[in-house]
Protein backbone atom coordinates (compact mmCIF):
# COMPACT_ATOMS: atom_id res chain seq x y z
CA UNK A 1 0.00 0.00 0.00
CA UNK A 2 1.32 3.04 -1.32
CA UNK A 3 0.31 6.32 1.17
CA UNK A 4 -2.93 7.17 0.76
CA UNK A 5 -3.68 11.10 0.09
CA UNK A 6 -5.40 12.57 2.97
CA UNK A 7 -7.28 16.40 3.68
CA UNK A 8 -6.74 17.66 7.21
CA UNK A 9 -10.16 18.80 7.43
CA UNK A 10 -9.60 20.74 11.10
CA UNK A 11 -6.95 21.52 13.44
CA UNK A 12 -7.57 22.36 17.13
CA UNK A 13 -5.34 23.42 19.85
CA UNK A 14 -5.43 21.61 22.79
CA UNK A 15 -2.71 23.09 24.71
CA UNK A 16 0.71 25.31 23.70
CA UNK A 17 2.37 22.62 22.13
CA UNK A 18 -0.32 19.90 21.27
CA UNK A 19 -2.84 20.01 18.34
CA UNK A 20 -5.25 17.66 17.12
CA UNK A 21 -5.72 17.00 13.55
CA UNK A 22 -9.40 15.64 12.17
CA UNK A 23 -8.78 13.45 9.24
CA UNK A 24 -10.98 13.59 6.17
CA UNK A 25 -9.99 9.71 5.04
CA UNK A 26 -11.92 7.19 7.42
CA UNK A 27 -9.75 4.70 8.95
CA UNK A 28 -11.51 2.85 11.61
CA UNK A 29 -8.58 2.67 13.82
CA UNK A 30 -8.68 0.60 17.35
CA UNK A 31 -7.41 2.77 19.94
CA UNK A 32 -4.01 2.03 20.65
CA UNK A 33 -3.42 1.96 16.83
CA UNK A 34 -1.18 4.49 14.77
CA UNK A 35 -0.79 5.77 11.57
CA UNK A 36 1.99 6.44 9.60
CA UNK A 37 1.97 10.60 8.78
CA UNK A 38 3.85 11.67 5.99
CA UNK A 39 4.81 15.38 6.10
CA UNK A 40 5.55 15.56 1.99
CA UNK A 41 9.05 16.57 1.99
CA UNK A 42 10.10 16.43 5.45
CA UNK A 43 9.92 12.77 6.90
CA UNK A 44 7.33 10.27 8.05
CA UNK A 45 6.25 9.82 11.37
CA UNK A 46 3.72 7.61 13.55
CA UNK A 47 1.34 8.85 15.32
CA UNK A 48 -1.43 7.32 17.39
CA UNK A 49 -5.08 7.70 17.54
CA UNK A 50 -6.99 10.58 19.97
CA UNK A 51 -11.08 9.18 17.87
CA UNK A 52 -11.99 7.65 15.22
CA UNK A 53 -10.69 10.53 13.07
CA UNK A 54 -8.39 12.05 14.85
CA UNK A 55 -4.53 12.86 15.79
CA UNK A 56 -3.33 14.34 18.56
CA UNK A 57 -0.07 16.17 17.85
CA UNK A 58 2.63 17.09 20.37
CA UNK A 59 5.18 19.87 18.73
CA UNK A 60 8.59 17.66 19.79
CA UNK A 61 11.15 18.20 16.27
CA UNK A 62 11.53 19.04 12.90
CA UNK A 63 8.38 16.87 11.81
CA UNK A 64 6.01 17.38 14.11
CA UNK A 65 6.71 21.70 13.77
CA UNK A 66 6.33 21.19 9.68
CA UNK A 67 2.87 19.39 10.79
CA UNK A 68 1.93 22.06 12.92
CA UNK A 69 2.49 24.69 10.13
CA UNK A 70 -0.16 22.59 7.85
CA UNK A 71 -3.66 24.04 8.66
CA UNK A 72 -7.51 22.85 7.54
CA UNK A 73 -7.21 22.15 3.76
CA UNK A 74 -3.63 20.89 3.58
CA UNK A 75 -2.45 17.18 2.76
CA UNK A 76 -0.70 14.37 4.55
CA UNK A 77 -0.36 10.79 3.69
CA UNK A 78 -1.16 8.63 5.38
CA UNK A 79 -0.18 4.43 5.84
CA UNK A 80 -2.02 2.45 8.65
CA UNK A 81 -4.36 2.08 10.60
CA UNK A 82 -0.76 0.28 11.74
CA UNK A 83 -0.03 -2.27 15.09
CA UNK A 84 -2.20 -3.83 17.63
CA UNK A 85 -4.05 -1.79 19.65
CA UNK A 86 -5.62 -1.80 23.46
CA UNK A 87 -8.30 -4.77 23.77
CA UNK A 88 -11.05 -4.50 26.16
CA UNK A 89 -11.62 -6.58 28.99
CA UNK A 90 -13.63 -7.10 32.05
CA UNK A 91 -16.33 -4.97 33.50
CA UNK A 92 -14.24 -2.30 34.88
CA UNK A 93 -11.58 -0.62 34.26
CA UNK A 94 -8.91 2.57 34.99
CA UNK A 95 -7.15 4.52 32.74
CA UNK A 96 -3.50 5.88 33.34
CA UNK A 97 -2.72 8.75 31.27
CA UNK A 98 0.80 10.98 31.11
CA UNK A 99 0.38 14.11 29.06
CA UNK A 100 -0.03 13.81 25.21
CA UNK A 101 -0.32 9.86 26.33
CA UNK A 102 -3.47 10.68 27.49
CA UNK A 103 -4.95 10.90 23.50
CA UNK A 104 -5.57 7.22 22.90
CA UNK A 105 -6.62 6.49 26.22
CA UNK A 106 -9.59 8.85 25.51
CA UNK A 107 -10.40 7.34 22.45
CA UNK A 108 -10.48 3.90 24.36
CA UNK A 109 -12.22 5.10 27.09
CA UNK A 110 -15.47 6.61 24.99
CA UNK A 111 -15.37 2.91 23.15
CA UNK A 112 -15.36 1.64 26.60
CA UNK A 113 -18.27 3.52 28.03
CA UNK A 114 -20.08 2.87 24.71
CA UNK A 115 -19.53 -1.18 25.43
CA UNK A 116 -21.29 -0.36 29.01
CA UNK A 117 -17.95 -1.04 31.06
CA UNK A 118 -16.92 1.10 33.95
CA UNK A 119 -14.36 3.66 33.48
CA UNK A 120 -12.04 5.47 36.16
CA UNK A 121 -9.17 7.61 35.06
CA UNK A 122 -5.89 9.23 36.33
CA UNK A 123 -4.04 11.82 34.35
CA UNK A 124 -0.41 13.56 34.89
CA UNK A 125 0.38 16.28 32.96
CA UNK A 126 2.98 18.72 33.85
CA UNK A 127 1.17 22.01 34.64
CA UNK A 128 -2.62 23.01 34.42
CA UNK A 129 -1.90 24.87 31.15
CA UNK A 130 -0.88 21.19 29.67
CA UNK A 131 -4.32 19.50 30.36
CA UNK A 132 -5.89 17.87 27.48
CA UNK A 133 -9.29 16.02 27.36
CA UNK A 134 -10.44 16.77 30.81
CA UNK A 135 -14.15 17.55 29.24
CA UNK A 136 -13.79 13.67 27.52
CA UNK A 137 -12.52 11.86 30.73
CA UNK A 138 -14.65 13.47 33.14
CA UNK A 139 -17.49 12.42 30.80
CA UNK A 140 -16.10 8.93 31.51
CA UNK A 141 -16.25 8.74 34.82
CA UNK A 142 -14.30 9.17 38.33
CA UNK A 143 -11.04 11.53 37.20
CA UNK A 144 -8.21 11.99 39.22
CA UNK A 145 -5.53 14.75 37.76
CA UNK A 146 -2.16 15.30 39.29
CA UNK A 147 0.40 17.94 37.98
CA UNK A 148 3.90 17.95 38.51
CA UNK A 149 3.49 21.46 39.82
CA UNK A 150 0.90 21.31 41.83
CA UNK A 151 -1.40 23.71 39.76
CA UNK A 152 -4.18 21.58 39.61
CA UNK A 153 -5.69 18.36 41.39
CA UNK A 154 -2.93 16.41 43.77
CA UNK A 155 0.86 17.47 43.51
CA UNK A 156 3.09 15.32 41.86
CA UNK A 157 3.89 12.76 38.98
CA UNK A 158 1.11 10.52 37.78
CA UNK A 159 2.42 7.49 40.35
CA UNK A 160 1.20 10.24 43.45
CA UNK A 161 -2.31 9.51 42.19
CA UNK A 162 -2.23 5.95 43.01
CA UNK A 163 -2.95 5.81 46.72
CA UNK A 164 -6.38 7.37 45.84
CA UNK A 165 -7.37 3.99 44.41
CA UNK A 166 -7.63 0.43 44.61
CA UNK A 167 -6.22 -1.40 41.61
CA UNK A 168 -7.49 -4.80 42.42
CA UNK A 169 -10.95 -3.01 41.79
CA UNK A 170 -10.55 -3.19 38.27
CA UNK A 171 -10.64 -5.60 35.65
CA UNK A 172 -7.80 -4.07 33.72
CA UNK A 173 -5.51 -1.12 33.50
CA UNK A 174 -4.41 0.79 30.35
CA UNK A 175 -1.43 2.73 30.21
CA UNK A 176 -0.03 5.90 27.71
CA UNK A 177 2.72 8.45 28.35
CA UNK A 178 6.01 9.39 28.44
CA UNK A 179 8.25 6.02 29.41
CA UNK A 180 9.89 6.96 32.67
CA UNK A 181 5.75 7.80 33.56
CA UNK A 182 4.69 4.69 32.51
CA UNK A 183 7.99 2.69 34.17
CA UNK A 184 6.96 4.42 37.33
CA UNK A 185 3.18 3.25 37.26
CA UNK A 186 4.36 -0.35 36.09
CA UNK A 187 6.80 -0.94 38.37
CA UNK A 188 5.51 0.18 41.50
CA UNK A 189 2.10 -2.01 40.67
CA UNK A 190 4.00 -5.31 39.31
CA UNK A 191 1.51 -7.31 40.86
CA UNK A 192 -0.90 -5.96 38.19
CA UNK A 193 1.10 -6.35 35.30
CA UNK A 194 -0.85 -8.81 33.90
CA UNK A 195 -3.97 -7.19 33.65
CA UNK A 196 -2.14 -3.92 32.62
CA UNK A 197 -1.90 -3.22 28.86
CA UNK A 198 0.58 -0.37 28.13
CA UNK A 199 1.11 1.64 24.65
CA UNK A 200 4.84 2.32 23.69
CA UNK A 201 7.10 4.09 21.97
CA UNK A 202 10.22 3.25 19.91
CA UNK A 203 11.92 4.44 16.98
CA UNK A 204 9.88 3.72 13.81
CA UNK A 205 11.31 3.47 10.51
CA UNK A 206 9.46 0.74 8.64
CA UNK A 207 6.66 0.12 10.24
CA UNK A 208 6.12 -3.30 8.38
CA UNK A 209 8.23 -5.27 11.48
CA UNK A 210 11.51 -5.56 8.92
CA UNK A 211 13.98 -3.22 9.35
CA UNK A 212 14.27 -3.78 13.36
CA UNK A 213 14.57 -0.53 14.52
CA UNK A 214 11.92 -1.24 17.03
CA UNK A 215 13.14 -4.42 18.63
CA UNK A 216 12.81 -5.25 22.17
CA UNK A 217 15.45 -6.01 24.20
CA UNK A 218 15.50 -9.20 25.40
CA UNK A 219 12.74 -10.90 23.69
CA UNK A 220 13.20 -9.10 20.08
CA UNK A 221 9.62 -8.08 20.06
CA UNK A 222 9.22 -5.91 17.31
CA UNK A 223 6.97 -3.31 18.39
CA UNK A 224 5.52 -1.84 15.25
CA UNK A 225 3.77 -4.44 14.78
CA UNK A 226 3.37 -6.74 17.93
CA UNK A 227 2.83 -3.32 19.62
CA UNK A 228 2.92 -0.89 20.20
CA UNK A 229 0.03 -2.08 22.68
CA UNK A 230 2.33 -4.96 24.59
CA UNK A 231 1.01 -6.43 27.96
CA UNK A 232 3.01 -4.63 30.71
CA UNK A 233 4.39 -8.21 32.27
CA UNK A 234 6.48 -8.59 29.11
CA UNK A 235 8.09 -4.85 29.81
CA UNK A 236 9.28 -5.85 33.23
CA UNK A 237 12.53 -7.73 32.11
CA UNK A 238 13.02 -5.91 29.35
CA UNK A 239 14.92 -2.54 28.23
CA UNK A 240 11.76 -0.86 28.75
CA UNK A 241 12.49 2.03 31.39
CA UNK A 242 15.99 1.25 31.36
CA UNK A 243 17.24 2.40 27.78
CA UNK A 244 15.94 2.66 24.35
CA UNK A 245 17.60 2.90 21.11
CA UNK A 246 17.62 5.97 19.14
CA UNK A 247 17.97 6.64 14.68
CA UNK A 248 20.61 4.79 14.66
CA UNK A 249 19.63 1.38 16.79
CA UNK A 250 22.31 2.89 19.52
CA UNK A 251 21.28 2.86 22.91
CA UNK A 252 20.43 5.88 24.55
CA UNK A 253 18.58 7.05 27.72
CA UNK A 254 14.66 7.03 28.57
CA UNK A 255 13.77 10.53 29.34
CA UNK A 256 10.49 12.42 29.94
CA UNK B 1 14.25 -36.71 6.89
CA UNK B 2 17.10 -35.61 4.20
CA UNK B 3 19.80 -33.20 6.31
CA UNK B 4 19.78 -29.68 5.21
CA UNK B 5 22.90 -29.38 6.69
CA UNK B 6 25.42 -27.54 4.27
CA UNK B 7 29.14 -26.08 3.74
CA UNK B 8 28.35 -22.69 2.15
CA UNK B 9 31.33 -20.34 1.85
CA UNK B 10 33.40 -21.44 4.71
CA UNK B 11 30.59 -21.72 7.16
CA UNK B 12 28.80 -25.17 8.42
CA UNK B 13 24.90 -24.14 8.46
CA UNK B 14 22.67 -26.58 10.31
CA UNK B 15 20.26 -25.57 7.08
CA UNK B 16 21.05 -23.55 3.96
CA UNK B 17 17.79 -20.90 4.99
CA UNK B 18 19.56 -17.37 6.27
CA UNK B 19 18.41 -13.70 7.20
CA UNK B 20 19.53 -11.48 4.87
CA UNK B 21 21.29 -8.01 5.60
CA UNK B 22 19.46 -5.51 6.89
CA UNK B 23 15.97 -6.85 8.38
CA UNK B 24 15.57 -7.15 12.08
CA UNK B 25 19.65 -7.07 12.19
CA UNK B 26 19.90 -4.02 14.55
CA UNK B 27 19.57 -5.65 18.00
CA UNK B 28 21.31 -9.25 19.02
CA UNK B 29 17.65 -10.04 20.15
CA UNK B 30 15.88 -10.04 16.70
CA UNK B 31 18.73 -11.67 15.13
CA UNK B 32 18.68 -14.37 18.05
CA UNK B 33 14.54 -14.39 17.47
CA UNK B 34 15.48 -15.60 13.46
CA UNK B 35 17.85 -17.87 15.00
CA UNK B 36 15.47 -19.27 17.11
CA UNK B 37 13.04 -19.24 14.36
CA UNK B 38 14.92 -21.86 12.50
CA UNK B 39 17.35 -19.35 10.27
CA UNK B 40 20.70 -21.59 9.82
CA UNK B 41 22.52 -18.43 10.00
CA UNK B 42 22.02 -14.38 10.75
CA UNK B 43 23.34 -11.85 8.74
CA UNK B 44 23.54 -8.02 10.72
CA UNK B 45 22.59 -4.92 9.58
CA UNK B 46 25.37 -3.56 7.96
CA UNK B 47 27.83 -1.27 10.52
CA UNK B 48 30.03 1.21 8.71
CA UNK B 49 32.86 3.00 10.96
CA UNK B 50 30.65 5.95 12.09
CA UNK B 51 27.31 6.63 13.58
CA UNK B 52 24.93 7.29 10.83
CA UNK B 53 21.07 8.13 11.73
CA UNK B 54 19.80 7.42 8.07
CA UNK B 55 17.53 9.09 5.66
CA UNK B 56 14.45 10.69 6.68
CA UNK B 57 11.06 9.14 5.88
CA UNK B 58 9.20 7.59 4.66
CA UNK B 59 11.72 4.75 4.18
CA UNK B 60 9.71 1.95 2.67
CA UNK B 61 7.11 1.51 0.20
CA UNK B 62 4.84 -1.54 -0.54
CA UNK B 63 4.17 -1.56 -4.20
CA UNK B 64 3.01 -4.74 -6.50
CA UNK B 65 4.73 -7.79 -5.31
CA UNK B 66 7.49 -6.38 -2.87
CA UNK B 67 8.89 -3.23 -0.63
CA UNK B 68 10.93 -0.64 -1.68
CA UNK B 69 13.12 1.08 0.97
CA UNK B 70 15.80 3.73 1.28
CA UNK B 71 16.93 3.69 5.29
CA UNK B 72 20.31 4.94 4.21
CA UNK B 73 22.23 2.36 6.30
CA UNK B 74 21.47 3.64 10.12
CA UNK B 75 23.66 1.99 12.28
CA UNK B 76 25.71 3.09 15.57
CA UNK B 77 29.41 2.44 14.26
CA UNK B 78 31.10 -1.09 14.48
CA UNK B 79 32.75 0.86 17.88
CA UNK B 80 29.12 0.14 19.59
CA UNK B 81 27.93 -3.03 17.86
CA UNK B 82 29.94 -6.11 19.36
CA UNK B 83 27.88 -6.50 21.90
CA UNK B 84 24.61 -7.29 19.54
CA UNK B 85 26.68 -9.71 18.04
CA UNK B 86 27.78 -11.47 20.62
CA UNK B 87 23.89 -11.83 21.93
CA UNK B 88 23.19 -12.86 18.43
CA UNK B 89 25.67 -15.96 19.23
CA UNK B 90 23.25 -17.47 22.00
CA UNK B 91 20.89 -18.03 18.76
CA UNK B 92 23.66 -20.73 18.62
CA UNK B 93 23.86 -20.26 14.80
CA UNK B 94 26.64 -18.30 12.97
CA UNK B 95 26.39 -14.61 13.18
CA UNK B 96 27.65 -12.99 9.82
CA UNK B 97 28.39 -9.31 10.11
CA UNK B 98 27.17 -6.90 7.23
CA UNK B 99 29.97 -3.76 7.06
CA UNK B 100 30.50 -0.99 5.07
CA UNK B 101 32.42 1.51 4.04
CA UNK B 102 33.54 4.16 1.59
CA UNK B 103 37.15 2.77 0.61
CA UNK B 104 39.34 -0.62 1.21
CA UNK B 105 41.16 0.44 3.88
CA UNK B 106 37.81 1.76 5.82
CA UNK B 107 36.37 -1.63 5.23
CA UNK B 108 39.65 -3.10 7.20
CA UNK B 109 39.86 -1.62 9.91
CA UNK B 110 36.22 -2.13 10.33
CA UNK B 111 36.85 -6.25 10.09
CA UNK B 112 39.70 -6.08 12.18
CA UNK B 113 37.85 -4.88 15.27
CA UNK B 114 35.06 -6.90 15.22
CA UNK B 115 34.70 -10.34 15.86
CA UNK B 116 32.03 -12.50 13.79
CA UNK B 117 31.81 -15.78 12.13
CA UNK B 118 31.72 -14.10 8.78
CA UNK B 119 31.85 -10.66 6.95
CA UNK B 120 29.26 -10.01 4.19
CA UNK B 121 30.56 -6.67 2.78
CA UNK B 122 27.66 -4.30 1.19
CA UNK B 123 29.26 -3.51 -1.49
CA UNK B 124 25.75 -3.05 -3.47
CA UNK B 125 22.90 -0.84 -1.13
CA UNK B 126 21.81 1.16 -3.98
CA UNK B 127 20.61 4.25 -2.26
CA UNK B 128 23.73 5.43 0.09
CA UNK B 129 26.01 7.86 -1.42
CA UNK B 130 29.80 7.24 -1.36
CA UNK B 131 28.92 3.62 -0.02
CA UNK B 132 27.75 0.41 -1.56
CA UNK B 133 27.04 0.17 -5.29
CA UNK B 134 29.17 3.11 -5.77
CA UNK B 135 32.03 1.26 -5.09
CA UNK B 136 30.56 -2.07 -5.90
CA UNK B 137 29.58 -1.53 -9.55
CA UNK B 138 33.51 -1.59 -10.31
CA UNK B 139 35.07 -4.89 -10.36
CA UNK B 140 38.39 -3.30 -9.60
CA UNK B 141 37.28 -1.59 -6.59
CA UNK B 142 35.36 -4.89 -5.41
CA UNK B 143 38.55 -6.24 -5.76
CA UNK B 144 40.82 -4.14 -3.44
CA UNK B 145 38.00 -4.13 -1.00
CA UNK B 146 37.77 -8.00 -1.28
CA UNK B 147 41.61 -8.18 -1.08
CA UNK B 148 41.87 -5.74 1.72
CA UNK B 149 39.22 -7.59 3.79
CA UNK B 150 40.93 -10.91 3.53
CA UNK B 151 44.08 -9.58 4.69
CA UNK B 152 42.58 -7.80 7.51
CA UNK B 153 40.31 -11.21 9.10
CA UNK B 154 40.73 -14.93 9.36
CA UNK B 155 37.36 -15.65 9.06
CA UNK B 156 35.46 -16.52 5.71
CA UNK B 157 34.66 -13.13 3.83
CA UNK B 158 31.60 -12.79 1.44
CA UNK B 159 30.91 -10.41 -1.00
CA UNK B 160 27.22 -8.65 -2.02
CA UNK B 161 26.98 -8.11 -5.41
CA UNK B 162 24.57 -5.29 -6.97
CA UNK B 163 22.46 -6.02 -10.01
CA UNK B 164 22.74 -2.72 -11.16
CA UNK B 165 25.19 -3.34 -13.41
CA UNK B 166 25.96 -4.34 -16.75
CA UNK B 167 27.35 -7.97 -15.98
CA UNK B 168 27.39 -9.15 -12.72
CA UNK B 169 29.80 -12.20 -13.50
CA UNK B 170 32.47 -9.56 -13.91
CA UNK B 171 31.33 -8.46 -10.03
CA UNK B 172 31.84 -12.01 -9.00
CA UNK B 173 35.04 -12.52 -11.24
CA UNK B 174 36.43 -9.61 -9.20
CA UNK B 175 35.49 -10.82 -5.52
CA UNK B 176 36.96 -14.31 -6.89
CA UNK B 177 40.57 -12.92 -7.63
CA UNK B 178 41.20 -11.79 -4.55
CA UNK B 179 40.17 -14.24 -2.26
CA UNK B 180 36.61 -14.33 -1.44
CA UNK B 181 34.71 -17.41 -0.10
CA UNK B 182 31.81 -16.71 -2.14
CA UNK B 183 29.39 -14.13 -3.57
CA UNK B 184 26.02 -13.53 -2.26
CA UNK B 185 23.55 -11.83 -4.62
CA UNK B 186 21.46 -9.83 -5.21
CA UNK B 187 21.25 -6.59 -3.58
CA UNK B 188 17.92 -4.48 -4.06
CA UNK B 189 17.65 -2.89 -7.53
CA UNK B 190 17.47 0.35 -7.41
CA UNK B 191 13.99 2.01 -8.10
CA UNK B 192 11.70 4.30 -6.96
CA UNK B 193 8.11 5.56 -6.62
CA UNK B 194 6.20 8.50 -7.12
CA UNK B 195 3.28 10.34 -5.43
CA UNK B 196 0.56 10.18 -8.26
CA UNK B 197 -1.20 13.02 -6.09
CA UNK B 198 1.39 15.54 -5.61
CA UNK B 199 4.44 14.78 -7.17
CA UNK B 200 6.86 14.23 -4.69
CA UNK B 201 8.81 11.01 -4.59
CA UNK B 202 7.80 9.01 -2.06
CA UNK B 203 11.12 7.86 0.02
CA UNK B 204 12.74 10.36 1.59
CA UNK B 205 15.79 9.84 -0.35
CA UNK B 206 13.89 9.85 -3.74
CA UNK B 207 15.48 6.93 -4.69
CA UNK B 208 15.82 2.77 -2.90
CA UNK B 209 16.12 -0.86 -3.48
CA UNK B 210 13.60 -2.73 -4.63
CA UNK B 211 13.12 -6.29 -2.85
CA UNK B 212 10.43 -9.35 -2.56
CA UNK B 213 8.77 -11.59 -5.05
CA UNK B 214 9.15 -8.93 -8.12
CA UNK B 215 12.78 -8.95 -8.13
CA UNK B 216 12.90 -13.29 -7.88
CA UNK B 217 13.33 -14.06 -11.72
CA UNK B 218 16.10 -11.59 -11.69
CA UNK B 219 17.91 -12.60 -8.64
CA UNK B 220 17.44 -16.48 -10.16
CA UNK B 221 19.16 -15.22 -13.37
CA UNK B 222 22.05 -13.59 -11.92
CA UNK B 223 23.15 -16.75 -9.31
CA UNK B 224 22.77 -18.92 -12.38
CA UNK B 225 25.06 -16.60 -14.72
CA UNK B 226 27.58 -16.26 -11.31
CA UNK B 227 27.04 -20.12 -10.42
CA UNK B 228 27.81 -21.46 -14.42
CA UNK B 229 31.21 -18.85 -14.20
CA UNK B 230 32.29 -18.89 -11.02
CA UNK B 231 34.75 -21.54 -8.48
CA UNK B 232 33.58 -19.77 -5.42
CA UNK B 233 29.69 -20.61 -3.87
CA UNK B 234 26.88 -18.11 -4.85
CA UNK B 235 24.74 -17.28 -1.98
CA UNK B 236 21.19 -16.50 -3.52
CA UNK B 237 18.75 -13.62 -2.57
CA UNK B 238 15.88 -11.72 -3.86
CA UNK B 239 12.29 -12.47 -3.42
CA UNK B 240 12.41 -15.58 -1.44
CA UNK B 241 9.35 -16.57 0.33
CA UNK B 242 7.99 -20.17 -0.08
CA UNK B 243 10.06 -23.53 -0.33
CA UNK B 244 9.33 -23.75 -3.95
CA UNK B 245 11.15 -20.23 -4.31
CA UNK B 246 14.55 -21.88 -2.34
CA UNK B 247 14.24 -24.78 -4.45
CA UNK B 248 14.32 -22.45 -7.83
CA UNK B 249 17.55 -20.50 -6.15
CA UNK B 250 19.25 -23.73 -5.48
CA UNK B 251 18.76 -25.40 -9.23
CA UNK B 252 19.59 -21.99 -10.07
CA UNK B 253 23.12 -22.32 -8.20
CA UNK B 254 23.02 -20.95 -5.15
CA UNK B 255 24.33 -22.97 -2.21
CA UNK B 256 22.34 -21.40 0.40
CA UNK B 257 19.67 -19.05 0.71
CA UNK B 258 18.81 -15.89 2.11
CA UNK B 259 15.34 -14.56 3.01
CA UNK B 260 14.37 -10.98 3.99
CA UNK B 261 11.37 -9.17 2.88
CA UNK B 262 9.12 -12.25 3.20
CA UNK B 263 9.89 -11.27 6.90
CA UNK B 264 6.94 -8.98 6.98
CA UNK B 265 4.63 -12.47 7.30
CA UNK B 266 6.39 -12.70 10.64
CA UNK B 267 9.64 -15.14 11.51
CA UNK B 268 7.79 -18.42 10.99
CA UNK B 269 9.19 -18.38 6.98
CA UNK B 270 12.37 -20.25 8.40
CA UNK B 271 10.53 -23.22 9.12
CA UNK B 272 8.20 -23.53 6.28
CA UNK B 273 10.78 -23.05 3.96
CA UNK B 274 12.79 -25.91 5.88
CA UNK B 275 9.59 -28.21 5.91
CA UNK B 276 8.79 -27.87 2.33
CA UNK B 277 12.76 -28.37 1.09
CA UNK B 278 12.97 -31.72 3.24
CA UNK B 279 9.74 -33.18 2.09
CA UNK B 280 10.99 -32.00 -1.99
CA UNK B 281 14.10 -33.56 -1.42
CA UNK B 282 12.55 -36.71 0.29
CA UNK B 283 9.81 -37.07 -2.50
CA UNK B 284 13.00 -36.27 -5.57
CA UNK B 285 15.52 -38.84 -3.68
CA UNK B 286 17.93 -35.74 -4.14
CA UNK B 287 20.43 -34.45 -1.53
CA UNK B 288 20.65 -31.01 -1.19
CA UNK B 289 24.40 -30.94 -3.05
CA UNK B 290 22.86 -32.76 -6.21
CA UNK B 291 20.02 -29.84 -6.00
CA UNK B 292 22.63 -27.41 -5.97
CA UNK B 293 22.93 -25.86 -9.93
CA UNK B 294 20.99 -28.62 -11.22
CA UNK B 295 19.54 -25.34 -13.69
CA UNK B 296 22.90 -25.42 -14.92
CA UNK B 297 23.57 -29.35 -15.82
CA UNK B 298 19.95 -29.78 -17.54
CA UNK B 299 22.27 -27.49 -20.67
CA UNK B 300 21.07 -24.84 -22.76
Amino acid sequence: MRPINCVIEEVRSEAPLIRTLRLEKKLDPMPGQYVMIWIRGVDEIPMSFSGPDTITVQSVGEATAALFKLGAGSTIGLRGPLGNGFILRGKKILLIGGGVGAAPLAFLGERALEAGIDVASLLGYRSESDLIFQDRFEALGETIITTDDGSLGISGRAAAGLKELNLYDFDQIYLCGPEMMMWDIISRTREHARKTQACINRYFKCAAGVCGSCCLDPDGIRVCVEGPVIMADRLLDSEFGRYRRGPTGGKGTCRG
Amino acid sequence: MPSLSVNACGLQLSNPILLAAGILGTTGASLCRAARAGAGGVVTKSVGSLPREGHPGPCIVQVEGGLLNAMGLPNPSYRDFQDEIDKARAGGVPVIASIFGSSASEFAQIARSLKADAFELNLSCPHAEKYGSELGRYPDLVESVTGAVKAASNVPVWVKLTPNTADIVELGLAAQRSGADGVVAINTLKAMAIDIETGYPILGNRFGGLSGPVIRPVAVRCVYELASRLEIPVIGVGGISTWEDAVEMIMAGASAVQVGTALVNGYGVFEEIKTGLSLYLERKSLTLEELCGLAGRRGS
